[in-house]
C-alpha cells in the first residue's frame, strides 16, 4: 500500500490535482467561518466592479460575488459528494448482487440498469426536477444520486463475476457465510480502489449535472451554488456587458474542480490499471 | 434474428420506461395539474375571462381529466402515436410539435457539422499524437485532456466573452441579426455563419479533446502490435502507418460517434443556452422558465428517442459486424 502512495506521489498528475482539490475544499470550508455575512443580502449596486468593499465585485443583484462564491461552492460540493454517494452505493450494491448471484437475478438487475441507460440522464434530471415542489440541495442531490449509478453497476458487477470464482469467496460459502457478509467481507475490499474511482467520477460528474440543471433554470431554490451564479450570470447579460468578475470566477471553478477531479481518477486509473501505462 | 429480436424489446421496454416518465410528470404536481397550470400561467398576465376559459377547456380535454386514470393513459398515447405532443402553455395556441420542428433544424445544423470536424480531427490528431510520441505526445495529450475535461458550457462561456466582447469579432446572440428575416442570399448567409462560428467552435473544441483522449490511448496500444513492427522494418513512410493503426483502432470510436449522433438533440442543449441561438436548447430554456410542461415533455422525448434509435442502430450494427457480440447476447452463460 506504501509502495502505492509512493507510486501515485510520484505522478505530477496526482499532486497538482490533489493540491488544487485540497485549495477548493478549504476555500469552501474555511471562507463562510472566516467570514460571516449572509451571501444573499446585497451589499452594492448591479454589477459593481471589483473593489475594497467587495474583493471581486457585485452580481447583477448587488450581492457580493466573492461571498456567492464560498458559499456556492459549498453548496455545489455538498449536493456533489451526497449525489456521488448515493449513486455509488445504489451502483455497487446493484452491482455486487447481480455479479455474485447470477442467474435470472443478474439478467434482471442488468436489464434494469440496462434501461436506465438507454434513457438519457439528462432527460430524467430535468422531468424530476420539474415535478419537484421545491427544490433544495438534498432534493436535487438525491434527484443526481439515483439518476446516474447505472454505469458504476455495470463496472461493479463486471469485477464482482471476475472476484466470485476466486477461492477465498469459495471458502466463505462453504463456511455457510451468509450473501451479504461474502459480499461485505471477501468481495468489496478487493475492489475497493476501483468503486474509489468510481466515486471520484460520480462527484464530478454530480458537480457538472447541478450546475448543468441551474444553467436550465432548475436549480436549488433560496440558495446559491456554482451553477446558479452561472445562470444569473448569464440571465442577467453579465458577459454581454463585460462584468467578467460576476462570471469568469465560478466559470473557472468549475472548470478547475471538473478537470482536477479528472486528473485525479486518470491518474489513480494508471497506477491501479497498469495496463494503461505506455512501454 | 433473435438478437434483433431481443435487443428490440429492451429497446420497447426504455421507450415505454421513458413515455411513463414523461406522462406521469405533470400529474405529480399536487391538485389538478390544469387548474394550477392554467392558475400559473394567469399570474403571468395576459389572458383573461372568455381566452381563459377556452385555454382551460382545451387542456382539460388534452390531459382528459374528466376519465380514468387508464384511459388517461392510453389517450396520451393514442396522442403521442399521432404525432399529437399537445398545446403548448407558453405559446399558446402553438402546436408542440410545430414549435419543435421549427427549432430543431438549428440544433441539427449546428451540432451535426461540429460532431463531424471534431470527430474527424480529434481522431486524426489523437493518431498522430501517439505516434510521434516524445514531447508532441506529452504537451498534446495535456492539450486533449484539458480541452475534454473542461465543461462544455464554461468553455462556451469562455470563447464568448473572449471573441465577442473582449475582442468583438463575432455577435454575441442569435442565429442572425435581429431585425432581418430569414432569406436566401449572400449576405443573409454570411450573417448567419458569423453568428454560427462561436457556437459551432465551442463544440468542436471539446469533441476534438474527448476523442482525441480516447484515439490516442486506442493507438498506443496498437503500437506494440505486430503490424506496426512489421510496417516499420519495411520501410513504410509513417503516414500509412498511420492510417493503419487509425483504421485498427476505429471500431470503438465508431460507436462514439453514432452514440454522439444520438445524443446530439439533448447534448449540447446549454451551447445554445449561453450563445442565446436558437434552437431546442434555447427553446427547453424558454419552457422551463414558463412552466410549460407539454413542451418539455415534447423535448425530453424526442431527446429520448433520438438517444434510444441510436443505441439500438449500433446494438443492430454490431451484431451484424462481430458474430461474437451476438452469441455472447443470445447465448448461454
Amino acid at each position: 500500500m506504501n509502495s502505492l502512495l509512493a507510486q501515485l506521489l510520484s505522478k505530477g498528475r496526482f499532486r497538482v490535482s490533489v493540491a488544487v482539490l485540497l485549495l477548493v475544499v478549504a476555500f469552501a470550508v474555511l471562507g463562510p467561518m472566516l467570514d460571516t455575512r449572509n451571501p444573499l443580502f446585497a451589499v452594492g449596486g448591479r454589477y459593481d466592479p471589483p473593489s475594497a468593499n467587495a474583493i471581486l465585485g457585485t452580481d447583477v443583484i448587488g450581492n457580493d460575488v466573492f461571498l456567492q462564491l464560498m458559499h456556492g461552492l459549498g453548496t455545489s460540493l455538498k449536493i456533489g459528494l451526497i449525489a456521488g454517494l448515493v449513486a455509488t452505493a445504489i451502483g455497487v450494491f446493484i452491482g455486487t448482487l447481480a455479479g455474485f448471484l447470477g442467474g435470472v437475478v443478474d439478467e434482471l438487475l442488468m436489464g434494469f440498469t440496462n434501461v436506465v441507460i438507454t434513457i438519457p440522464t439528462i432527460v430524467i434530471l430535468i422531468l424530476l426536477s420539474v415535478a419537484l415542489e421545491s427544490r433544495t440541495l438534498v432534493s436535487l442531490a438525491l434527484i443526481i444520486g439515483v439518476t446516474s449509478w447505472p454505469w458504476t453497476a455495470r463496472a461493479v458487477r463486471a469485477q464482482t463475476a471476475s472476484l466470485r470464482v476466486r477461492e477465498h469467496v469459495d471458502i466463505a460459502r462453504l463456511s455457510g457465510a451468509s450473501v451479504f457478509s461474502i459480499i461485505l467481507w471477501e468481495i468489496l475490499p478487493y475492489m475497493f480502489s476501483y468503486i474509489f474511482m468510481a466515486f471520484v467520477l460520480q462527484l464530478a460528474s454530480a458537480i457538472l449535472s447541478e450546475a448543468a440543471l441551474s444553467l436550465l433554470g432548475l436549480g436549488p431554490d433560496n440558495t446559491i451554488s456554482l451553477g446558479k451564479m452561472l445562470q444569473l450570470a448569464i440571465q442577467g447579460e453579465a458577459i454581454r456587458t463585460g462584468a467578467y468578475w460576476a462570471f469568469l470566477p465560478p466559470t473557472l471553478l468549475l472548470t478547475a474542480i471538473s478537470f482536477s477531479l479528472l486528473l485525479l481518477q486518470s491518474s489513480l486509473d494508471e497506477v491501479f490499471n497498469p495496463r494503461l501505462r505506455r512501454a | 434474428m433473435r438478437y434483433a429480436l431481443s435487443k428490440a424489446a429492451w429497446y420497447f421496454m426504455a421507450f415505454l420506461a421513458a413515455v411513463v416518465l414523461n406522462y406521469f410528470l405533470p400529474r405529480l404536481i399536487p391538485g389538478n395539474p390544469v387548474d394550477t397550470i392554467v392558475a400559473r400561467m394567469a399570474q403571468g398576465g395576459g389572458s383573461e375571462g372568455e381566452a381563459r376559459q377556452q385555454m382551460y377547456q382545451t387542456f382539460l380535454r388534452e390531459f382528459g381529466l374528466d376519465r380514468p386514470p387508464l384511459e388517461q393513459f392510453l389517450n396520451y398515447l393514442g396522442n403521442l402515436l399521432q404525432g399529437d405532443l399537445g398545446t403548448s402553455f407558453g405559446n399558446y395556441p402553438a402546436k408542440v410539435a410545430d414549435l419543435i420542428a421549427a427549432s430543431l433544424p438549428w440544433t441539427v445544423a449546428l451540432q451535426l457539422p461540429a460532431i463531424l470536424l471534431g470527430w474527424i480531427l480529434g481522431n486524426w490528431l489523437g493518431v498522430l499524437a501517439a505516434y510521434r510520441g516524445g514531447w508532441v505526445d506529452r504537451w498534446a495529450f495535456l492539450g486533449f485532456l484539458t480541452l475534454s475535461n473542461i465543461p462544455y458550457y464554461c468553455l462556451a462561456i469562455l470563447l464568448l466573452y473572449a471573441f465577442s466582447v473582449a475582442l468583438p469579432l463575432f455577435p454575441s446572440f442569435g442565429g442572425y441579426a435581429p431585425g432581418t428575416t430569414p432569406h436566401l442570399s449572400l449576405d443573409f448567409i454570411l450573417n448567419v455563419l458569423h453568428h454560427y462560428t462561436l457556437p459551432f467552435l465551442s463544440l468542436v473544441l471539446v469533441l476534438i479533446g474527448g476523442q482525441a483522449v480516447g484515439m490516442r490511448s486506442m493507438a498506443i496500444y496498437e503500437l506494440s502490435a505486430d503490424y506496426v513492427h512489421y510496417l516499420r522494418s519495411l520501410g513504410v513512410s509513417d503516414r500509412r502507418i498511420v492510417w493503419s493503426i487509425f483504421r485498427n483502432a476505429m471500431l470503438p470510436q465508431v460507436t462514439g460517434l453514432a452514440l454522439a449522433i444520438g445524443s446530439l438533440v439533448g447534448g449540447a442543449l446549454l451551447t445554445e443556452v449561453v450563445f442565446s441561438y436558437p434552437g431546442i436548447g434555447s427553446l427547453l430554456f424558454t419552457a422551463i422558465r414558463q412552466n410549460d410542461y407539454p413542451l418539455i415533455q415534447g423535448i425530453t422525448l424526442l431527446v429520448t428517442v433520438a438517444v434510444l434509435a441510436a443505441n439500438f442502430i449500433i446494438d443492430l450494427t454490431y451484431g451484424l459486424i462481430d458474430p461474437r457480440i451476438r452469441s455472447a447476447q443470445v447465448g448461454e452463460r
